[in-house]
């Protein structure tokens, strides 16, 4: 069943509400409420939670951006989109963007692939599986502070006669053509940037893939293997089929961490241009330049930037859902 | 089904009272428990590592000897420059919950805070205290907005300093230091033909930032470089043409890896021989100390190139902010800092000079000897890089340009964007 | 309760062996790649302040010292314990609370849930910077800040979108006729929890307790901006071993693995329900 359900969403058949007994109409009317009601009253504390701070602080965050308060004492009037629109006209902006970008392309098809060939090694089952899933994970448990140190060191971009971190182990290795400028590079540099975010996250990604992999009934794949189908034919035809659920669960989780990347690139580059994201660029504004209108811009563009990620995938679902 | 109800209603009850039970604990601003009505002073800074923590901690010993009484809060978050502490300063003071004091550097940063009408003037404090007298006048006025000072100095930084090394010197066949941009450029070339080891020692973009004003102090001079900073200054004009073209070509003989180094592993590089030189404020002396380095072995100093007479200075300051919690004993801190004995216990162990102009020499040796007595005898510019002479957005605004030009190295693109951020923020 | 345990099929044939062995190789290549990162946290933790360079990253310590890994642990010692007091009841009250959601959303419906449930998905996107400034003020205006019980809150309501998710699918594979069942013995919404759903949870709250425990352990933006000195948890303090002048590189690494052990552990123990959480639908639907 869990299989071919559709995905990050739904979860389940849409269960029509409890069945309302019969009597008359006023009566049937207050019991089909009373059937629901209570449901709706145990949420109400969640409901009421993320009104507030979650639509209530994004409601003052697109009044300030939709305002003219450019510094702590400006005054609020309002000016529509001017803040929207000059961004675009901003050199820095559109370097932002670009980085980001690269930088989600490279994180979130690396971590996927990697998370998926890690699922897939590791799927016929292996001795000391468990050893290898807890190295795999354990990236996650590390927080950025510390993933940011230590991928610093490793990824220095130091020439050969002053080489350090990967760039040492390369040429040690004989493996020098690998040396690169890692995230000080002109246009690839937030592909490096991306390393250490794959590192972090490709575990996570592989345990949803092997729990994917692994909830294809083995009688399914049975079936095909007896109609004379290799191993990697019943991968090919059975398995992965099932998995886009699986995929866009990940893709949705990745994506919105990586639109959002503020800790990381602070943690390795501190705020420099050469590795300015739109959530740096949103800090500085709030809090070095005191600009709360055009932080506020950005903030707003970048809920934007997840929301087009996610919506159209979550009407699919709703609307899937309703089909079946 | 009357009943499960009611249970529902009774759970939802008792989660929420064990929450709002929870959050009395809540209440304290930042402070530990302490009885009630006792005398709290919470304090705001970025001073978590090394010199500086230990010149605070020296600071508060003395306090708290004085005053037994009043607890003091350290709220010190690290991150480059205050940029932690400051953001989460920016929050409380919004949120009218300000700390009792809080660290800025004296000068254009604490402007936003003034003119939002966060801090208290401190006219009378300076009055009562005779600071007026004890600190330099062009530090006081440098840091009078308006007609009142809203900030106590409590050590002085210089800038310009250029760090060198002796035997790379001598490895390149250069006899001293260079005293001009020009000579700095060709001894740079000199030492990138004659030797194998880094011209000059970068680190990451605020450090270009860094060795941005000294070029501009360097090429301009005192006066010069000064106008820069008052409103309708001209950024467009040949002399800023050649102090931007003349970084570019300095920038030429730094390393690849400069955005991957911090400040300090840059610095280290001359004491450990494998730069020439390091432009950097003496706060590098402090560091050189706690690495054991020797002066005039390991390492020697000069003013930057060009800007020989000249202090490019820049101040730590702490403030009074309105509706602090307890405004008595934040100006208890305040006097602490402003004086004599509390500046005396700070600056050996920061690395800096004190303020005030009565300080006792004999605890200030090497460099901070050396710096005392040119901070005697300098003109005086302000540091823009370290919130002197400009204010938060044409701060940022000049590091987006300097950011730029570090991807692009396209000098008019560069002095564009300088002429725009001073048309739009100075003042 | 379909947990579906696929036993993977025994490897007969010797090219399935050999296919096994070069499986086992590309595994071990990859734990090599994984685990370069720890070792030069763990070497460098163990160098005295001279040696702990970016240079000398991949050499052992010439002199082996605990010196960082006591001054890490002085440092953070005190944070360390509100650590545990933000996460370890943030993560459990967050479990409950998105059980509870969880439930309600996939088996006890009202009208326009769906749309409700997408409404707290999205809170799930907002950039959290963005909002700092006017969630202090909220949270100053109703006495909340300055101390964990305020942050745990700050937690539990941003994570309400993530364990609901979790819990909603993990629910959905519990069968309707085990509730109608129930509801049939004359079970309200809360007995039938307690009786049918709640016994079946145990991997979904794997799944929930580590993730929650984790993202609240290693956060930092809202401890900084939303507790005080004597509150601060273990993240503050490792971001203020930074300092800026001598960067103490073995105290930080050491500090860095300090911080990291907690949730490490909690990964060992609650891993194999993690998996187990994973597999039954919490997160793939």
């Amino acid at each position: 069943m869990p299989a071919s359900e559709p995905a990050l969403t739904t979860g389940g058949r849409r269960r029509p509400a409890p069945a309302a007994p019969a009597g008359p109409p006023r009566r049937r009317r207050r019991r089909r409420v009373r059937a629901w009601l209570p449901g709706l009253v145990l949420l109400t504390p969640s409901i009421v939670a993320i009104g507030v701070f979650v639509y209530g602080l994004i409601g003052w965050n697109l009044r300030l951006a939709l305002s003219s308060k450019t510094t702590d004492i400006s005054p609020a009037h309002f000016v529509g989109l001017r803040n929207f629109t000059r961004l675009w006209g901003e050199e820095r902006w559109n370097l932002a963007v670009r980085h980001a970008v690269l930088f989600t392309v490279v994180f979130v098809g690396g971590a996927l692939l990697l998370g998926w060939l890690l699922a897939l090694l590791l799927d016929k089952g292996m001795r000391a599986e468990a050893g290898f899933r807890a190295v795999y994970l354990f990236p996650m448990a590390i927080s950025f502070i510390a993933t940011g140190i230590v991928w610093r060191w490793l990824m220095n971009p130091a020439p050969p006669e002053r080489a350090v971190g990967l760039n040492a182990l390369f040429q040690r290795l004989g493996l020098g053509f690998l040396a690169n400028d890692w995230w000080q590079n002109d246009r690839w540099g937030m592909a490096a940037m991306a390393v250490p975010a794959v590192w972090q996250m490709a575990g996570y990604v592989m345990a949803l893939f092997l729990a994917g992999f692994r909830s294809v009934p083995e009688d399914l794949r049975e079936a095909a293997r007896v109609d004379g189908c290799s191993e990697w034919q019943v991968y090919r035809y059975v398995v992965f089929p099932q998995l886009r659920p699986v995929t866009l669960s990940a893709l949705i989780i990745l994506g919105h961490i990586s639109l959002k990347v503020f800790d990381l690139v602070v943690a390795m580059s501190g705020k420099q241009i050469i590795t300015d994201v739109p959530a740096v660029y949103m800090w500085q504004m709030v809090f070095d330049a005191h600009n709360p209108a055009k932080g506020a811009a950005i903030a707003t563009y970048m809920l934007l930037a997840v929301a087009v990620l996610i919506l159209p995938y979550l009407i699919w679902t709703l609307r899937s859902e309703r089909r079946s | 089904m009357q009943r499960m109800r009611w249970r529902a209603a009774m759970a939802l009850l008792a989660a929420g009272s064990l929450v709002l039970a929870g959050c009395g604990g809540g209440d304290n601003q930042g402070g530990g428990g302490g009885t009630p009505g006792a005398s709290k002073v919470e304090v705001f800074s970025w001073w978590t590592g090394g010199g500086e923590a230990k010149g605070l901690e020296a600071m508060v010993a003395d306090f708290k000897a004085k005053h037994p009484e009043i607890q003091f809060v350290n709220a010190a978050v690290a991150g480059g420059s205050g940029t932690n502490a400051k953001a989460v300063l920016a929050s409380r003071l919004q949120a009218n919950q300000p700390p009792d004091s809080f660290q800025g550097h004296a000068g254009a940063e604490l402007q936003d805070y003034i003119k939002a009408g966060q801090l208290e003037e401190l006219d009378s404090f300076y009055d009562e205290n005779q600071l007026r007298s004890v600190f330099p006048q062009q530090l006081v006025d440098q840091i009078t907005f308006e007609g009142h000072v809203y900030s106590v100095p409590v050590n002085i930084h210089r800038s310009n300093v250029l760090w060198f090394s002796p035997q790379v010197l001598a490895e390149a066949g250069l006899s001293g230091p260079p005293t001009t941009v020009a000579e700095f450029i060709s001894a740079l070339k000199q030492v990138k033909q004659k030797t194998k080891k880094i011209p000059l020692s970068l680190g990451a973009q605020w450090t270009a930032d860094h060795l941005f004003e000294n070029v501009l102090l360097g090429d301009l001079g005192a006066d010069g470089y000064n106008a820069l900073w008052k409103p309708g200054a001209d950024w467009s004009g040949a002399p800023v043409t050649k102090a931007l073209q003349d970084f570019a070509e300095i920038l030429t003989y730094t390393t690849t890896e400069a955005a991957s180094t911090d400040w300090q592993l840059a610095a280290k590089n001359v004491v450990d021989g494998k730069a020439a030189f390091n432009i950097m404020g003496d706060w590098a002396a402090g560091y050189f100390k706690e690495l054991k380095k020797t002066p005039d072995k390991d390492y020697k100093y000069a003013a930057a190139p060009g800007t020989d007479g000249v202090y490019l200075w820049l101040s730590d300051s702490f403030t009074l902010p309105k509706n602090a919690k307890d405004r008595p004993a934040a100006l208890e801190w305040l006097k602490e800092c402003a004086s004599k004995q509390g500046q005396d216990l700070f600056n050996p162990q920061k690395g800096s000079i004190p303020a005030r102009t009565d300080a006792d020499t004999s605890l200030y040796k090497d460099y901070l000897a050396w710096a005392l007595q040119q901070w005697k005898s300098s003109k005086l510019a302000g540091s823009f890089w370290h919130g002197v002479t400009a204010n938060n957005q044409w701060h940022t605004d000049i590091d987006t340009a300097v950011g730029l030009f570090l991807n692009s190295r396209d000098v008019g693109k560069f002095q564009s964007a300088l002429v725009e951020a001073a048309k739009n923020d100075a003042g | 309760m379909t947990v579906l345990a696929r036993r993977p099929p025994s490897l007969r044939s010797s090219g399935g062996r050999r296919l096994g062995a070069v499986r086992f190789v590309l595994l071990l290549g990859f734990v090599v790649l994984f685990l370069i990162p720890l070792y030069v946290l763990l070497a460098t933790s163990f160098k005295p302040l001279e040696e702990a360079d970016p240079s000398r990253a991949w050499s052992l310590p010439r002199t082996w010292t605990l010196e960082g890994w006591r001054a890490a642990l002085d440092a953070l010692a005190p944070a360390l314990w509100n650590s545990v007091k933000l996460a370890v009841p943030g993560a459990a009250i967050s479990a409950v609370l998105g059980s509870l959601n969880g439930y309600v959303l996939s088996k006890w419906r009202f009208p326009y849930a769906d749309a409700v449930f997408a409404a707290f998905l999205f809170g799930m996107f907002i950039p959290y910077q963005a909002v700092m400034i006017p969630l202090v003020q909220l949270m100053t205006k109703t006495h909340l800040i300055g101390g964990i019980p305020g942050l745990v809150l700050a937690h539990v309501v941003y994570g309400i979108p993530i364990c609901t998710l979790i819990f909603r699918n993990y629910y959905a594979t519990i069968p309707d006729e085990l509730l109608e069942a129930a509801r049939v013995d004359g079970a309200g919404m809360l007995r039938a929890y307690a009786s049918v759903v709640l016994p079946n949870s145990g991997p979904a709250f794997a799944v929930v307790l580590i993730w929650q425990f984790t993202s609240m352990w290693n956060d930092f933006l809202f401890a900084v901006f939303l507790t005080g000195p004597a509150s601060w948890p273990a993240t503050v303090q490792l971001n203020n071993i930074a300092g800026s002048m001598v960067v103490p590189y073995g105290q930080q690494m050491a500090a860095a693995i300090l911080a990291s052990l907690p949730t490490l552990l909690v990964y060992v123990l609650l891993g194999r329900f993690f998996m187990r959480g994973l597999m039954a639908g919490a997160l793939k639907g």
